[in-house]
């Protein structure tokens, strides 16, 4: 059964089997707009919790995704890369960057679950 | 995460209107491009086949197909004027574009730029035959030191951009020269600064810290103070800064900056708002470019060429690149090579700028220290009339207070309307106005930033003044479609920017056969 | 004043609407002991006659280059240039337009640089291009920041044919970055060996041609070279013109290709404003420094142009921008657009056959004269001479008998053995009575 957690930065990462994939929430998605350009790490990169691991662009914008949870990168989701505008579409599923190999479940506690991420965007409006 | 994205896609399908046969409707003329309509073999341009002669071109010649069009002359002209008629200009209407300082193009600078002894002369000529050019280029640097009060001016950057990256690279040949090269390697930048300024500092290797405004829209000397720190090289600051405001701690943060053996860096994009006002370099600023193409007039030619020229006080001025003119008695002498002083080098081919200074220094001679003090208020005045003309409609973020040049807006005032920023900014389009500069400075949610410039008359203020208040009334009372379906009067209505970066097509290319 | 529309009751009604007292209220932010009087030591306003008669004065001072046989190149080149170009030029939509942001009601800039873009293209034979940079020395330095990023490496090898000064804005550019920089000397005859210069940290090698002492070279070896060693080709040229009539970079297999534009539909100027053409694979594009302008459609599905890819630029990714620029060289990209549109592909030809005939001639006459070396195998319209006296006093005394003889390479290149060679270039506008009195002038000065 997997569990979904969020950052105050909108990336999520859904977890299961020791492993998380990782991408932008739907809040982020449609605040960037039309996404034209997506970036994954490559697979075997190491990341720690809060590192630069991926890059989206709208038209207007560029988003650096930073790492959600430590851990090593081992797929990336190639779809993406040739059809950007499936972050718009499903941010939440087809749309996932990439996959890591968790180095430490127990980072994930700091992070919100989806009642607590609902809670937050509520109050950034 | 960055979340300042916006549609980039028509909403709405328009469907065409009943066309013509051409295209074109009236006036408004639809135009093929030239790889469609012209042809290899043609040409505008007779040259003479010339006399059997030997070759010396070798084994290097090309033998390969040019895929290049040729037109004749009729044909030319007209492919690129019409072109133009679907590009505004200033010389057709007010362009209110906040930082850009669209300011009228004087046709004097057009016509003198144009004279033999200043286009026909070739930058490495024996300098005894080009002392007219190195005239100029000292008359200019002389009339730029007497406007900012300053030491030296670095004339060769080709743009603002390449001025900032002047005036931060001589920064940084100083601190070398004393030694601090390796430990000095953070530049200090407001949130508010033009892209451009973190982008040249992360050039030359600094790394950026940002420095917050206060809720009164200015850097305090006291946040710059609280932001300093033995490993800061320099601040970079606008000013008058990018929501119009003259930074009125700019003593204090100069002493402070000073005292923490940093150095100042001014951006001296806004200077209309103040020649002959105050002197950049009785404000404590070590180096400043100036923008040629918007205080001293030089045409913005849809993009370029621009100037920027430096400033620099005498604790940068040794660090000045090559090259540079020198008086010695009669002659002026072009110093070419570093030899042997502290210049940083060289930024770029050649001399700089030479057609842009020519109009400069037309536009500085025909205003003159009165007209340059004039023009100044003039501007400082219209921004400030349609601030005071605006405000009871529009939100800004800094409440009443008087501006510079240059008034910023946000879209408060749009939140039920269900419009944003841009749905204003394309029904202005419909108007017959350039929109203003729109979502910059960022700090600003939905920015909008008002610079009228000197160049206009009352009659046209007022005009502007009164279509924005219809706009802004229409918006506030519920009317939508006019606003998301703009621009429908402009020879284009909203394009897919998504679709063109999504699927980059930058350039013709011959269509390949069924 | 001409320029200033308002006047003084107007000043007194937008100053009551706004409600403060004098202007000077709105100038209260500036410190009381910072405020000045006014600019003391400058002249007050001037007509339009005084502004022309103290221009005209100036411009006088200078020995315009038509006026005299004129032989001078390295790096900007004398053009007839149609009239055509620079009556469009001025055209007030052109002229007076700004960058554009607003692509509704700035067609006529974009389809512009649209056409531009793919004029650079296909004279560079690359398959992409930007819409220009500053001049061809700071793009060479562009290219060079780019090839660092694309290859994640930071030292750069140029060849010593390259234009000492685009060497020398890649040096302070490196030096500035703290990238490494290798610069292999002056190579008059081309014979330098700079695959032994590559190697596994080298991220670019830099090389032009025709290079700077008129040697086209064959870049095919230099890029095999530097691509085993995963390294990059820019190919640099300064007189587009040269494309005409030799073979191009992307023939060549260069990674980027930059040079000076100047040479079509732009006048000398003393040095500026000038207009730096860059051009690439496809396949770099997003590392590729400054403006593109790119195809789309609008809302009724009609082909329009739009400003794109601009994620890559400063005002978008501020200190991760792919460089600083923000300005192009629109204006004199317009102009090198319209010169080669009316040109073509057969005008190009023909062109650069004239320049390629008469450096020709001017080189046989030169030869002809005792002590005088053409030093060059092969030349485009460029070539460089050795003579039995110091150059430089050589050119001063040309200057004195009303020739322009060339560069004395001394003056860029001093202290490197080459004090008795000229670089000499000839293009269409020279005359036969310009050989002439060129070859007796300097047969008088060798007397």
């Amino acid at each position: 059964m997997s569990q979904i957690r969020y950052t105050k930065d909108h990336e999520y990462v859904r977890v299961g089997g020791g492993e998380g994939v990782v991408g932008i929430s739907e809040y982020a998605q449609q605040q960037l707009g039309d996404v034209v350009f997506a970036e994954a790490p490559p697979v075997g990169k190491v990341l720690k919790k809060g590192d630069p691991a991926a890059v989206v662009e709208s038209v207007k914008a560029a988003s650096d995704v930073f790492a959600p949870v430590s851990g090593e990168v081992v797929a990336v989701n190639s779809e993406v890369e040739s059809t950007p505008g499936l972050i718009n579409e499903d941010a939440l599923g087809r749309g996932w960057l990439f996959r890591l190999k968790l180095a430490d479940p127990g980072e994930l506690g700091a992070l919100m679950d989806e009642s607590a991420y609902a809670d937050y965007l509520k109050m950034l409006d | 995460m960055n979340v300042q994205g916006r549609p980039t896609r028509p909403e709405t399908a328009s469907a065409p209107s009943r066309g013509t046969f051409t295209g074109n409707r009236g006036l408004d003329m639809e135009e093929a491009l030239i790889f469609e309509t012209g042809r290899p073999d043609a040409t505008g341009v007779d040259i003479d086949e010339p006399e059997p002669f030997q070759s010396r071109l070798g084994p290097h010649a090309r033998g390969s197909a040019i895929e290049l069009p040729g037109l004749a002359e009729p044909e030319a002209i007209r492919h690129y004027v019409r072109l133009s008629h679907n590009n505004y200009s200033i010389d057709a209407g007010v362009y209110p574009l906040g930082s850009c300082t669209m300011k009228h193009n004087p046709r004097l600078n057009e016509k003198i730029a144009r004279l033999p002894g200043f286009a026909d002369v070739h930058p490495l000529q024996p300098v005894s035959t080009a002392q007219g050019a190195l005239e100029i280029v000292e008359a200019l640097s002389n009339a730029l030191l007497t406007m900012t009060g300053m030491d030296a001016v670095a004339m060769s950057p080709k743009a603002g951009a390449h001025g900032e990256l002047c005036g931060m690279m001589a920064i940084k040949a100083a601190i070398e020269a004393r030694g601090e090269g390796a430990t000095r390697r953070v530049v200090l930048v407001p949130d508010s600064a033009h892209g451009t300024n973190p982008a040249t500092a992360a050039l030359i290797g600094y790394s950026v810290r940002s420095v917050p405004a206060g809720a009164d829209g200015n850097v305090s000397a006291e946040a710059v103070r609280a932001a300093l720190a033995p490993d800061v090289a320099a601040i970079m600051l606008t000013n008058p800064n990018t929501c119009g405001l003259f930074e009125r701690e700019i003593v204090g943060i100069a002493e402070a900056v000073h005292e923490a053996r940093a150095y100042f860096y001014c951006d001296g994009a806004n200077f209309n708002a103040v020649v002959g006002k105050t002197r950049p370099g009785d404000l404590g600023v070590d180096a400043m470019h100036i923008n040629l193409h918007k205080t001293f007039s030089t045409p913005h030619g849809g993009g370029g060429p621009g100037a920027g020229p430096v400033a620099l006080s005498s604790r940068l001025a040794p660090y000045a690149p090559v090259p540079f003119v020198r008086r010695e008695g009669a002659a002026l002498r072009l110093v070419e090579h570093a030899e042997g002083g502290a210049s940083f080098g060289r930024m770029c081919a050649f001399q700089g700028q030479m057609g842009m200074f020519v109009r400069a220094l037309s536009f500085i001679l025909s205003h003159g220290a009165d007209g340059l003090r004039q023009a100044s208020e003039d501007a400082v005045l219209s921004a400030n009339y349609i601030r005071a003309s605006l405000n009871d409609l529009m939100s800004a973020p800094l409440g009443d207070r008087p501006c510079m040049h240059e008034a910023l807006f946000d879209d408060r005032w749009l939140k039920d309307t269900g419009l944003t920023t841009l749905d204003f900014a394309k029904a202005m389009i419909d108007e017959g106005y350039h929109p203003m500069t729109v979502y910059f400075p960022l700090i600003a949610h939905g920015a909008m930033l008002i610079e009228p410039t000197e160049s206009e008359s009352k009659a046209s203020l007022d005009l502007f003044i009164m279509t924005l208040r219809d706009l802004a009334i229409a918006a506030t009372a519920g009317e939508r479609e006019q606003f998301q379906s703009a621009p429908a009067r402009a020879p284009r209505r909203r394009l897919d920017e998504t679709r063109a970066a999504r699927q980059p097509v930058l350039r013709w290319t011959k269509p390949q056969p069924a | 004043m001409r320029y200033l529309p308002l006047d003084a009751s107007d000043r007194e009604a937008m100053l009551a609407r706004i409600g403060v007292p004098d202007i000077e209220a709105l100038f209260a932010d500036i410190p009381a002991d910072k405020r000045i009087e006014g600019l003391l030591d400058m002249p007050l306003a001037k007509s339009e006659m005084a502004v022309e008669r103290a221009m005209t004065g100036i411009a006088q001072r200078s020995l315009a280059a038509g006026a005299v046989p004129f032989f001078l190149g390295a790096g900007a080149y004398r053009r007839h240039i149609p009239a055509t170009v620079d009556h469009l030029v001025q055209r007030s939509e052109f002229l007076t337009s700004y960058t554009p942001y607003q692509p509704e009601i700035a067609q006529g800039t974009l389809q512009v640089l649209f056409e531009f873009q793919t004029q650079v293209a296909a004279l560079t034979g690359m398959e992409v291009a930007n819409a220009s940079m500053y001049d061809g020395s700071t793009a060479c330095g562009e290219a060079m920041l780019m090839a660092h990023r694309l290859t994640r490496r930071s030292r750069a090898v140029i060849s010593g044919g390259v234009h000492p000064q685009y060497g020398d804005v890649c040096a302070t550019l490196a030096h500035m970055a703290g990238d490494a920089i290798f610069r292999l000397p002056p190579d008059l005859n081309a014979s330098e060996d700079i695959a032994a210069a590559i190697d596994d940290e080298t991220s670019c090698v830099i090389v032009q041609t025709p290079d700077f002492f008129g040697n086209p070279r064959d870049l095919s070896p230099v890029a095999a070279a530097a691509h085993a060693r995963g390294a990059l080709l820019i190919a640099v040229f300064t007189d587009p013109v040269a494309l005409g009539a030799l073979r191009s970079p992307g023939e060549m297999d260069a990674d980027i290709a930059v040079g000076e534009g100047q040479g079509l539909g732009n006048a000398l100027n003393f040095g500026g404003p000038y207009l730096g053409l860059f051009a690439t694979r496809a396949r770099n594009v997003r590392q590729m420094p400054g403006r593109l302008a790119g195809e789309t459609v609008d809302a009724a599905g009609r082909r329009s142009f739009v400003l794109t890819l601009s994620t890559r630029e400063q005002h978008i990714r501020r200190e991760k921008a792919t460089s600083n620029i923000c300005t192009n060289s629109g204006l004199c990209a317009l102009a090198f657009s319209i010169h080669l549109t009316l040109l073509g592909a057969a005008g190009l030809r023909r062109l650069a056959k004239v320049n390629h005939a008469n450096a020709v001639r001017l080189a046989e006459r030169l030869a002809a004269i005792p002590g005088v070396e053409i030093v060059n195998t092969h030349f485009f319209n460029e070539f460089t001479l050795r003579t039995p006296r110091p150059a430089a006093a050589l050119i001063e005394a040309l200057a004195g008998r009303g020739v322009i003889g060339g560069l004395p390479v001394s003056r860029l290149l001093p202290g490197t053995g080459l004090d008795d060679c000229i670089i000499v270039a000839s293009t269409e506008t020279n005359t036969e009575d310009d050989r002439a009195a060129y070859a007796r002038a300097l047969a008088h000065c060798l007397r």
